[in-house]
C-alpha cells in the first residue's frame, strides 16, 4: 500500500484512533499509578480524566468528519460516511456518560480502574469499527473485538458467583453467535467471491438469488440477531443484564445493540438493500420485530427485579428499533438512529439510578427496594420517575418522539400491523414501569435501609441523561435532521 | 483429487456437530471445545471456497480467524477458570443462581 493512501486512511480513522490511543495510555497509566493505599484516590481520578481528555479529543475528531464525501480507505475496509460518523459520534457519548456514571460504582465496588476504563475504551473502538467496516471481515473482527471486551467486563466482579455466571453465558452465547455471523461470511464468500459489502451488493444485482446466498443471509440474521438479542434469540440477555456489575449492564444495554444496530444497517440496508434481496429478508425480521415487542413487553410484567425487568424492557425496545429496520425506507432508517440515542440516555439514566439505589455490594434490584424514595430522596425519585415515563413512550419525552418516528416510517412502508402491535406494547408497557413509580411515591420507605448519598459524578451522569431525555423529547427535529441527512446516501432517489 | 463440495459439507456437518455440542453438553470444557470445533469448521468452509475460486482472500481470512478463535479461548478460560476457583464445577447445570 502506497504512503499516501496510508495517511489518508490513518487521517479518516482519527476518532478511533483517538480511543485506541486513549486505551492504551489507560492501560499503561495503570503500571505505574499507585493501586493502594494515599494515592488510590489520586490514580482513580487521573484514570477517569485521560478517559474522558481522549473521548472528547474522539468527539471533536468524529464532528470535523461530519458532511466529508463518503470515502473508502484501508482497501475498502472501512469507510468514512455519515452512517460512520453519525455512529461514531455516538458510541463516544456512550462511554463518555459510562465513564461518569461508572465513577461512583467503581470506588464503592473496589474495582481497579486501569483494567475497567481500558475495557470500556476498548469495546468502544470495536463498536466504532462496527458503524465503519465496510467488509464483513472487518465487520466481524470489530464485533469480536467488543465482544471480547464485554465478556471480561461483565465477569469483572471476581468473587461475586452470578457476575462470573453472567460473564460465562455471555461469553458461550456471544461466541455461538459469532461462529454463525462467520459461517454466514464464509457462504457468502462462496457464493459471490467477495466479503466487501459494496461489492457484494454489486455482484448480487447481477447474479440475483441463490440457495447458497440465502443460507448466508440467514446465518447472518441468527449472528446478529444474537447480538442485539432479538426473540427467539433473547434467551442469554435477561440473566447476562442481570449478573453483570450494574454500570456494566448500563453500558451493555446501549452500546453493544447500538453496534448491532449499526451492523444491521451496514449489511441489511447497505448490503442487500436492492428490492430483489429485501423482500427475502424483510418478512423475516417483520416476524422477529413483533415477536420481540410482545415477549419483551408480556415477560417484563411478571419480574421480581427492577434490574432484570429493565433487561426485558431493553429487549422490548430492540423490538421497536427492528420495526425501523422492516420499514426499509428512509424515514426508517433515519429513526433507528433517533431511536438509538434516545435509548442510550433512557437507559443509561435509568441503570445509574439502579446502580445508585443497589448501594455497596450491588443487591438491592428488587421493586419492594424503590419502596418510599419518594420521601426519603425527591430528586432521585423525580429523575428515575422521567426515565420510566421516557421508557413507557410518554410525551414530552425522548420515548415518545422515538416511537412516533418508528411506527410513522412502519405505517409509511404499509406496515400497519407492526405499528399497531407497537402501539399495544407499548401501552401494556406502561404496568411494568408505572409499578416503579408507584412504588416509589405511594408506599413506606424501609426504615432499615442504608441512606442513599449521591456522588458528584453520578449526579453529572443523571443531568446529563436527564437533559438528553429531555431534549430529545421537546426538540425532536435537531438530531432527527442529523440523523436522516446521515443515512440519506443509503436510499438514493 | 477430493472435489471441493466434500470439504463444503465435512465443513457443515463439523459446524452442526460443534452447534449442538454447544447446546446439549453440560461440561463447560466440552462447550468451550465444540465452540472451537465450529470456528474450525467455518475456516474449512473458508479455505475450501477460496479454493473453489482460485482466490487468496479466503486463505488471509482464515489466518485472522485463528487469532480471534485463540483470543477468545483465552477469555472464556479465564472465565472458565475464576468459575471454578469460585464453586469448584464447571457443570453449567449448576450455573443457575439468576433462574426465578
Amino acid at each position: 500500500m502506497e504512503a499516501a493512501a496510508l495517511l489518508e486512511g490513518t487521517a479518516a480513522l482519527l476518532p478511533h484512533i483517538t480511543v485506541l490511543v486513549t486505551g492504551l495510555v489507560v492501560l499503561v497509566l495503570d503500571l505505574f499509578l499507585p493501586p493502594r493505599g494515599l494515592g488510590q484516590a489520586g490514580s482513580r481520578w487521573a484514570t477517569e480524566a485521560v478517559s474522558l481528555v481522549g473521548l472528547a479529543l474522539a468527539f471533536a475528531c468524529a464532528l470535523a468528519q461530519a458532511g466529508d464525501e463518503p470515502r473508502a480507505v484501508f482497501m475498502g475496509m472501512a469507510v468514512v460516511d455519515g452512517l460512520g460518523t453519525f455512529f461514531n459520534a455516538v458510541f463516544v457519548l456512550i462511554a463518555a456518560l459510562t465513564v461518569l456514571l461508572s465513577a461512583h460504582y467503581v470506588r464503592r465496588e473496589d474495582i481497579r480502574p486501569g483494567e475497567y476504563y481500558a475495557l470500556i475504551l476498548f469495546a468502544t473502538l470495536g463498536f466504532m469499527f462496527v458503524g465503519s467496516s465496510s467488509d464483513l471481515v472487518m465487520m466481524f473482527l470489530a464485533i469480536e473485538t467488543f465482544s471480547m471486551a464485554t465478556y471480561i467486563l461483565a465477569g469483572l466482579l471476581r468473587d461475586t458467583p452470578r457476575s462470573l455466571e453472567s460473564a460465562f453465558k455471555y461469553f458461550m452465547l456471544g461466541s455461538f453467535s459469532s461462529a454463525f455471523f462467520l459461517y454466514g461470511i464464509a457462504t457468502l464468500y462462496g457464493a459471490l467471491g467477495t466479503t466487501n459489502l459494496l461489492a457484494l451488493s454489486q455482484a448480487m444485482s447481477a447474479e440475483g438469488t441463490s440457495p447458497l446466498l440465502l443460507m448466508g443471509m440467514g446465518l447472518l440474521i441468527v449472528g446478529l440477531g444474537f447480538k442485539v438479542a432479538v426473540v427467539p434469540f433473547h434467551m442469554w440477555a435477561p440473566d447476562v443484564y442481570e449478573g453483570a456489575p450494574t454500570a456494566v449492564t448500563a453500558f451493555m444495554t446501549a452500546g453493544p445493540k447500538a453496534a448491532a444496530f449499526a451492523a444491521l444497517l451496514r449489511v441489511f440496508a447497505q448490503g442487500f438493500g436492492a428490492p430483489a434481496f429485501s423482500e427475502e429478508w424483510v418478512p423475516i425480521f417483520a416476524v422477529l420485530a413483533a415477536l420481540t415487542m410482545l415477549l419483551g413487553n408480556i415477560v417484563a410484567i411478571v419480574q421480581q427485579s427492577v434490574k432484570r425487568m429493565l433487561a426485558y424492557s431493553s429487549i422490548a425496545h430492540a423490538g421497536y428499533a427492528f420495526v425501523a429496520l422492516v420499514a426499509h425506507n428512509a424515514a426508517g432508517a433515519g429513526s433507528i438512529l433517533y431511536y438509538l440515542v434516545a435509548y442510550t440516555f433512557m437507559s443509561l439514566g435509568a441503570f445509574t439510578v439502579l446502580m445508585i439505589v443497589a448501594r455497596r455490594d450491588d443487591q438491592r434490584h428488587v421493586f419492594d427496594d424503590y419502596a418510599g424514595l419518594g420521601a426519603t430522596n425527591p430528586a432521585l425519585a423525580a429523575i428515575m420517575s422521567l426515565f420510566m415515563f421516557a421508557l413507557a413512550g410518554f410525551p414530552p419525552t425522548a420515548g415518545f418522539a422515538g416511537k412516533f418516528y418508528v411506527f410513522s416510517a412502519a405505517a409509511q412502508s404499509g406496515y400497519y400491523v407492526l405499528a399497531l402491535i407497537g402501539v399495544l406494547t407499548s401501552v401494556i408497557s406502561v404496568v411494568y414501569y408505572a409499578r416503579v413509580v408507584i412504588l416509589m411515591y405511594m408506599h413506606e420507605p424501609d426504615a432499615e435501609a442504608p441512606r442513599i448519598r449521591l456522588a458528584p459524578t453520578s449526579v453529572a451522569a443523571l443531568s446529563v441523561t436527564a437533559f438528553g431525555v429531555l431534549y430529545l423529547g421537546i426538540f425532536p427535529g435537531g438530531v432527527m435532521q442529523l440523523a436522516a441527512r446521515s443515512v440519506a446516501f443509503l436510499f438514493p432517489g | 483429487m477430493i472435489p471441493v463440495p466434500y470439504y463444503l459439507v465435512i465443513s457443515a456437518v463439523l459446524f452442526i456437530t460443534g452447534a449442538i455440542g454447544v447446546l446439549m453438553r453440560r461440561n463447560a470444557l466440552i462447550m468451550l471445545m465444540s465452540l472451537e470445533l465450529m470456528l474450525n469448521a467455518v475456516n474449512l468452509s473458508f479455505v475450501a471456497y477460496a479454493r473453489m475460486l482460485n482466490d487468496t482472500g479466503g486463505h488471509v481470512i482464515v489466518f485472522l480467524n485463528i487469532a480471534v478463535a485463540a483470543a477468545e479461548a483465552v477469555v472464556g478460560l479465564a472465565i472458565l477458570l475464576t468459575i471454578f476457583r469460585n464453586r469448584e464445577t464447571v457443570n453449567i447445570d449448576h450455573l443457575n443462581l439468576m433462574r426465578h
